[in-house]
């Protein structure tokens, strides 16, 4: 978290040079890795940008496509199975196919990140479980696994049919999740990565691949071929010089001090260690330079969504066929899930991944509470004060603006004032595609299963929450008319 | 002037209003009358434009009533309806005032005079609706009525909802500003002493048809229909009670 000090410190040596970005997956061993060419890079003059714990592969890939980051850590078999649609390819043909779509591949890092399924160390001694043949033998052990997992042909389909399992209980978890589960024994077995620090953490045991069928998964960096040519020599170094049992250390590091930049730093020397604890942004600093990044997420979203939500609820106030196509599209895209969301605006030709598409899936949420209660409160307006306001000579737009509207205001306030609340919550997902805000913690803090870091996201995004709901009283005062907010005189 | 030619309502195999022919003539008082449904106030509302007739044209001075001079001629109609239809969120000064600064006529000299004509408080004029009496909130609608000084006068039930002391003080009220304005007014009402007290001429519907036309005296002596003896008995034994 020291991009902002590091940016003063190297502003005057690279004003010519472009910022690199590099991205991260939501999980502790992309973080850490991505800090580590962030640091490398820096050393070689480079202005760095970290857009950290994006949603999944696809939205990562989107983004390096797309330009709005330059590189990121990745495994070949991912690559080579959910990026290009192939089977196992070898290092030098994912290179040829890589580079027809612009994007290049640095040598092997040294590692092998492979799927591997895991159980408790005890459990599978009680039950003589050592590889995953043995499985066969115990259909109902209770399987949890991320969901990315769950879906993947190199993943848990891939095993299923190599191995002739026939397991009857699985569901999909968060990964993290998956461990606290496995800690309260709701569930048997889950997925991990083979240099996650938590197996050991855990005492668990990860089951042999005797028939290896599992693909490998060397880790690699990917970037655009577009960029500096200087950023891609200084990532060379990297190459090689990583194994198993250094990556995991590292990832034990990060998953301890819940510091990644910290934990990368010890792929270095000790000077660069001692500058990472010097550059360690505060919590208060971060946590306001998060909620900064969220208000600004969410004031442009809601005020397009004011804007707009107002004007469909008037259009859908007169009802008929038009009134329920609005209605009905805002409620659908109300129903449709963050994640999926994102991907979808992600792969829209100029929004991408971050800032702006960020702010449109938020304003699309946004609309539905506001146009309903626009045209509901419109609706509303008795047949008589209709009557009166026409029956005056009044122009339409005059009726609107003088009669109905400020009738209606008590309603549309309060559908402005639910979509804002939801908003700020909302808002979170907005660090999923790199975009920063208060949902930068939570998602981290989820990786590494750390609710203290989960809490520095959530309890800002709370207060901010009842800030906004302050902050909609008031302008109930402002914008609702006396005359509607006073009682009725007994006569 | 006002006139109905053949102007009639129906909403879907419903008829409101059968097509009709009614001169109300200017500067007089006519009195719709009628039970429940018999298309009172759907001539009125025929008459502002409110419903497009569905048979049938309503003139205006020798002007067909049309969409495109509907708002025009509505500045020179005013009107009132039950309980008021003031508008909540605006007070007593801004419900008359509405219109005529939506036209840029701003006219604070007739605000008072009106307050005058219509024995309105003027301290009363910056409450809002729900802080005024029944009595009062008819007041004001009347004054936003009559604010551009228009040359027709259209009263819906005006009366209908206020208790017997208030509603016998306003139709006295009335009664005197009529007389002082000399107005085409058309009042609906269902109440046949109100009817003979301020209209000129008597106009009973029944079913969406004019069943007779003319004074309080006409109809009680020379009924056109057992229905009007009928009718006007039915309001007198409820007062031999």
């Amino acid at each position: 978290m020291k991009n902002i000090a590091l940016f003063f410190i190297l502003l005057p040596l690279s004003v010519c040079a472009k910022t690199i970005t590099v991205g991260s997956k939501a999980f502790t061993e992309s973080y850490v890795l991505a800090e580590i060419a962030k640091v490398l890079l820096e050393k070689a003059g480079f202005t760095m940008e970290h857009k950290q714990g994006m949603g999944n592969t696809a939205i990562v890939w989107q983004a390096l496509t797309s330009g709005a980051i330059d590189m990121y850590p990745d495994y070949t078999g991912t690559i080579s199975r959910e990026l290009l649609k192939k089977k196992e390819l070898t290092h030098d043909q994912l290179a040829v196919e890589l580079r027809k779509l612009g994007i290049g591949i640095t040598g092997d890092l040294g590692f092998d990140n492979r799927y591997a399924l895991t159980m408790k160390r005890s459990m599978a001694a009680a039950l003589g479980i050592k590889n995953i043949s043995d499985l066969r033998n115990h259909p109902d052990l209770r399987v949890g696994i991320t969901h990315e997992f769950q879906t993947r042909e190199d993943g848990w389909p891939l095993i299923l049919s190599a191995y002739g399992l026939n397991m009857s209980n699985v569901r999909g978890i968060q990964h993290t999740l998956a461990y606290v589960a496995m800690q309260k024994d709701e569930i048997d077995i889950t997925d991990a990565y083979s240099t996650d620090s938590d197996i050991a953490k855990y005492d668990l045991v990860t089951l042999d691949d005797d028939r290896n069928v599992l693909p490998r998964y060397r880790a690699v960096f990917l970037y655009r071929l577009d960029i500096d040519p200087k950023a891609i020599i200084a990532l060379q170094p990297l190459v090689g010089t990583i194994d198993e049992k250094r990556m995991i250390g590292l990832n034990a590091e990060a998953d301890k001090t819940k510091n990644y930049a910290l934990a990368a730093s010890k792929y270095f020397d000790k000077a660069t260690q001692e500058q990472a604890i010097a550059h360690t942004e505060s919590s208060m600093t971060y946590i306001l330079r998060l909620t900064g990044q969220h208000l600004i997420i969410v004031g442009i979203s809601m005020a397009a969504a004011i804007l707009v939500g107002v004007l469909l609820g008037i259009a859908a106030s007169s009802g008929g066929f038009v009134g329920s196509g609005i209605m009905s599209l805002t409620g659908v895209l109300q129903t449709i899930p963050s994640l999926a969301l994102l991907a979808i605006l992600v792969a829209v030709p100029g929004l991408g991944v971050g800032k702006q598409t960020a702010i449109v899936a938020l304003f699309l949420y946004g609309l539905l509470p506001i146009v309903r209660n626009t045209a509901t409160g419109l609706q509303d307006i008795p047949t008589p004060i209709r009557e009166s306001a026409e029956a005056l000579g009044l122009s339409r737009l005059a009726i609107l603006t003088k009669v109905y509207l400020p009738m209606a205001s008590r309603t549309i306030l309060a559908g402005i004032k639910t979509s804002a609340i939801i908003n700020v919550g909302t808002a979170t997902i907005a660090a999923l595609i790199g975009a920063g805000g208060l949902g930068e913690p939570i998602i981290s803090g989820l990786a590494v299963n750390d609710p203290g870091k989960i809490l520095q996201g959530a309890i800002p995004a709370a207060v901010l929450a009842l800030l906004v709901q302050f902050f909609f009283d008031l302008l109930d005062r402002a914008f609702i008319p006396r005359g509607l907010r006073l009682k009725p005189a007994t006569e | 002037m006002i006139s109905l030619h053949g102007c009639g309502k129906t909403y879907g195999s419903v008829t409101a209003l059968h097509p009709t022919d009614l001169t109300f003539a200017a500067g007089k008082i006519t009195a719709l009358i009628g039970p429940s449904g018999c298309g009172k106030s759907t001539l009125l509302r025929l008459v502002i434009g409110l419903i497009p007739p569905s048979t049938g044209y309503v003139e205006v001075d020798g002007q067909r009533l049309t969409p495109a001079n509907l708002q025009e001629m509505r500045w020179r109609m005013g009107y009132v309806i039950q309980e008021g239809g003031l508008f909540p969120h605006l007070t007593a000064s801004d419900n008359v005032q509405l219109l005529s600064r939506f036209l840029g006529r701003e006219n604070a000299a007739r605000l008072t005079e009106l307050c005058d004509l219509t024995h309105f408080p003027a301290d009363g004029l910056s409450r809002y609706p729900v802080e005024l009496s029944g009595g009062q909130k008819q007041r004001v609608s009347l004054m936003r009525a009559l604010m551009l000084d228009p040359e027709v006068l259209l009263l819906d039930e005006p009366l209908g909802a206020l208790d017997p002391m208030v509603r016998s003080t306003l139709q006295r009220e009335l009664k005197e500003l009529f007389q002082r304005l000399g107005k085409t007014v058309i009042l609906v009402t269902h109440d046949m002493a109100e009817a003979g007290y301020l209209g000129d001429t008597i106009v009973m519907l029944r079913e969406g048809k004019i069943v007779q036309q003319g004074s309080l005296e006409d109809l009680q002596q020379r009924p056109a229909d057992p229905f009007v003896t009928e009718f006007i008995n039915a309001q007198r034994s409820l007062v031999a009670l």
